[in-house]
């Protein structure tokens, strides 16, 4: 294992790769956990949001906090929010639903179309830990792969989702979510819903590497397609990548790492990338970054590709 | 990933198909497990203001705002296990019924419509009709009970008694009858029946009403004074047309 008698492997940049190393203080530790805790505060805390204001009736000044669930939900009982995908497909169903849910998902569109349509699978979707704790447990054990599927299976559910809706008359994918299983047993009480939660668990443990929420989820596919164009992406910084791979390896997604498009337009420009920010923390290198769309520069190139890149962004 | 492989005409189409075969044997199992889930529910007694099942069932977005609404904690939300669709809004009203609250707290707060906010009055709500099993209803076998009768928030409109004097040495019976027009189907009745399994149950009325059917002229309900100069063909305006081949039975009456 004595790697220091070779030549010493330098990125494209002449440096030298270095791997990825835990630092062994607690510190040091949390610091490359960070993105990850808030992330588990986020999805917790709004999680018990709904929570608390329908089991133990939290309130701000005489209104409830947060009712409902993630399909649909009313803030301080003044804001509305709904899921957009849901909505589309109740409206695929030939119903017209009222003007309160509309809004709620043109509001909850809008935040992810400017935010980064998958935040939602990192930030708030409850399934994200249910598959992350497999994608860890699976890492450990080194489970491998039962079979090979393309990622872009999750546009033919996604379409599939809709047709059915038109076909049987009902939201297909609301009836069989074990996202909305998941998130609704945890609110308002526990049914056999978990034994779907458990299928997935199951399925991304020993079957697919990230199989659900990487390749079949239909509301991740759609959130990508809206997240295409959205703000906050990961800046890319070109001189300090040593090309060393270690962002590949935890990325849930890592089809998006590509890094010469990466370094083409200064950032991680697909819709797919959820934006958790695993490969933030464990950059030896410091070259990944959260950042707006708006404010990352495409790296110096022919004029040509450089505009071509900005309308493609 | 970008690797140039070269495939012939045949293998392409050969690709297309299996995709499209996966998809559809994919569609085809997710349809029946949709079509499986919305057959149940019949059996599921929905929130006031409800619209029929199939509108109900395409709206419902299962956020279960109705249930934090509910003051009662009569509504829950359908679990894998409940056999109703998973997520919808339902009761048992032999657990919990409905109070019929008179501001009707759950139907505003539906952001899809599936409660239909047209409903102001939950008089007028149908959530069920209350059937009553005769066989095991004690005022049917004689006993003074009456319990659902006193309890029934619609009182004397949605069930009456019905008085049966009998011999001498026999009790009176009083016997409950539930009215369609009036039962909202609430279930308060079902929850306070004594009998050990309830022998009044709210279903959704489609299970149990029949219809007599428009063929049916009911003399006596015909709004127009019955006379000796009795024709069969009295429409509602009053006007009437002469029966052929009646008229031989009043030929020759003084």
């Amino acid at each position: 294992m004595n790697t220091t008698s070779k030549p010493v492997k330098t990125g494209p940049n002449g440096r030298p790769v270095r791997p990825f190393v835990m630092p062994a203080s607690f510190g040091g530790k949390l610091r490359v956990w960070r993105l990850l805790l808030l992330r588990r505060v986020v999805q917790l805390g709004v999680l018990l949001l709904f929570i608390g204001t329908v089991r133990w009736g939290w309130e701000a000044a005489g209104r409830p906090v947060l009712t409902g669930n993630l399909s649909s939900s009313e803030l301080f009982g003044l804001i509305p929010m709904a899921d957009p995908f849901a909505v589309l497909q109740i409206m695929l169903t030939g119903h017209f639903p009222l003007q309160e849910v509309l809004l709620g998902a043109a509001i909850i569109l809008t935040l992810y179309a400017l935010l980064g349509g998958r935040v939602w699978c990192a930030w708030v979707c409850p399934i994200n830990m249910v598959t992350d704790l497999a994608a860890w447990l699976r890492r450990r054990l080194g489970i491998t792969d039962l079979f090979r599927l393309s990622r872009n299976t999750r546009y033919t559910v996604l379409a599939l989702a809709l047709i059915l809706s038109v076909l049987t008359g009902v939201a297909a994918f609301e009836w069989i979510s074990p996202i909305s299983m998941l998130h609704r047993e945890l609110i308002f009480g526990i049914g056999l819903g978990w034994t779907a939660v458990l299928g997935v668990f199951l399925f991304d443990l020993f079957i697919l590497r990230n199989g659900w929420c990487g390749h079949l989820c239909p509301l991740g596919a759609f959130y990508a397609l809206v997240g295409k164009l959205a703000l906050l992406r990961i800046r890319f910084d070109t001189p300090t990548c040593t090309h060393c791979g270690e962002c590949a390896k935890v990325c849930p997604e890592p089809q998006v790492l590509n890094l010469k498009d990466a370094a083409a337009a200064g950032m991680i420009a697909s819709g797919e990338c959820t934006n958790c920010g695993r490969c933030i923390s464990i950059c030896p290198e410091d070259t990944l970054h959260f950042d707006l769309r708006h404010f990352i520069e495409a790296p110096q190139k022919p004029d040509t590709s450089q505009s071509n890149q900005r309308r493609a962004a | 990933m970008g690797r140039k492989t070269s495939i012939s005409r045949r293998n392409f189409f050969a690709r297309v198909g299996q995709g499209a075969a996966l998809a559809a044997t994919g569609g085809l199992v997710w349809s029946y497990l949709l079509t499986q889930q919305a057959r149940a529910t019949p059996f599921a007694i929905r929130p006031p203001g409800a619209l029929a099942e199939e509108d109900f069932n395409a709206r419902c977005i299962k956020c279960g705002q109705c249930v934090d609404a509910c003051p009662y904690d009569t509504l829950q939300l359908a679990t894998a296990e409940s056999g109703i669709p998973i997520g919808t809004p339902y009761y048992i009203p032999r657990e919990t019924p409905c109070y019929m609250c008179e501001d009707i707290p759950c139907v505003p707060v539906c952001p899809t419509g599936a409660l239909d906010h047209a409903l102001e009055n939950i008089d007028d709500s149908r959530m069920g009709l209350a059937v009553i099993d005769i066989e095991n209803c004690l005022s049917w076998q004689g006993l003074r009970c009456e319990i659902c009768f006193r309890e029934c928030p619609v009182q004397g409109t949605a069930i009456t008694i019905e008085y049966h004097p009998r011999r001498i040495s026999k009790h009176a019976m009083f016997i409950p009858l539930v009215h369609s027009d009036a039962c909202t189907g609430c279930g308060i009745c079902e929850k306070a029946c004594p009998t050990q399994k309830a022998a009044i149950r709210v279903l959704q009325p489609d299970l149990v009403q029949g219809q007599i059917g428009d063929h049916y002229r009911l003399g006596w309900t015909i709004d127009s004074p019955i006379t000796q100069e009795f024709k069969a063909g009295v429409d509602a305006t009053g006007t009437s047309a002469p029966a052929t081949g009646l008229d031989y039975l009043n030929e020759g009456s003084p």
